[in-house]
């Protein structure tokens, strides 16, 4: 079970990542860097969060035109397993794996805090541990988590099972009021069709462990470890 | 040597942050009768490009796939000769 870890020039939570992957779970994990055209024989690509490319020209925009992007979307094509956390999923987004865009949070701030999500579905293989229903505590930490899609999108999104994680209370509701960015149908995590490709903007690496007050994000990473 | 420039603006109804921002900055110093603000992205391009038809199709093919978000904001193109 072989993980690569993307890092861009401004990632910053790409050794998290590693660290969960490789002491937590136990599982091999490679870096890839961003200018290397050929991503290495692994079974799952992780994006990490922070700014890759400084969020210049938008978020996540430079990323898409990176070498490695290139090996990373035919992976995914092939129906390897991506997921992109936070900055990684705007870079998903950005790149035309996932449907939709980011935006500025409503409230204009950076925000950075612990948010209920509540999973809206299980089907892709980072979330086969958890039962739709489910609530995790995971922290945020973003300016722009503000998910937008089109309405006629997001009714595709629903009829397609895509919407994986939404912000909720601590017992399950979602609602505007547990939205902590505005984001379109309170969505946190999306997913393609296929399910294979899963883009969240919470962390679940900054709650994998119990030294660190919060293991609710580690079955993200040990359900596509055990599934492989 | 041709020179373009493309002005980036969030689709009207889009959610606009920073034309929000300015606009609460500006009546704060006083300028309370601004209606609307709604900020943009200049890009300056110059092109080593002869045919003007070839560029502009260029320079839309640069906005679609790269320059601009197509699900956020929307682009004008504007060619000045050199």
């Amino acid at each position: 079970m072989k993980f690569a870890v993307v890092v861009f020039p401004g990632s910053n939570c790409d050794r998290d990542c590693e660290h969960v992957l490789s002491n937590v779970v136990g599982a091999s994990v490679v870096t890839a860097w961003h200018g290397d055209r050929d991503l290495p024989a692994v079974d799952c690509v992780v994006l990490p969060g922070g700014f890759s490319y400084g969020d210049y020209l938008r978020a996540g925009a430079i990323a898409k035109i990176s070498p490695i992007m290139e090996s990373v979307a035919a992976f995914a094509r092939r129906g390897g397993a991506v997921i992109g956390i936070c900055n990684g999923f705007q870079v998903l987004l950005e790149c035309g794996l996932l449907p939709g865009a980011m935006h500025r949070n409503r409230s204009l701030r950076f925000i950075c805090k612990d948010t209920f999500v509540r999973c809206a579905s299980s089907r892709t293989p980072f979330t086969s541990q958890l039962s739709p229903g489910d609530v995790l505590r995971l922290p945020i930490a973003h300016a722009e988590g503000n998910y937008f899609i089109a309405e006629t999108e997001l009714k595709s999104l629903q009829d397609n099972e895509q919407i994986i994680f939404q912000y909720a209370s601590q017992s399950g509701e979602v609602g505007a009021e547990h939205n902590p960015n505005g984001s379109v149908y309170n969505i946190a995590g999306v997913c393609n069709t296929e399910g294979n490709v899963l883009g969240m903007m919470p962390h679940p690496e900054r709650a994998a462990e119990s030294i660190l007050g919060n293991r609710d994000g580690l079955s993200l990473f040990a359900a596509i470890a055990e599934s492989l | 040597m041709a020179r373009a420039r493309i002005v980036i603006r969030n689709k009207t109804g889009v959610f606009d942050p920073e034309g929000k921002v300015v606009h609460g900055g500006l009546a704060r110093l006083g300028h309370d009768n601004v209606q609307e603000v709604r900020v943009g992205k200049v890009i300056d391009l110059t092109v080593d490009s002869s045919d003007a038809e070839v560029m502009r199709a260029q320079i839309d093919r640069m906005c679609r796939e790269f320059l601009v978000n197509p699900v956020m904001e929307d682009y004008s193109v504007e060619f000045f000769d050199e």
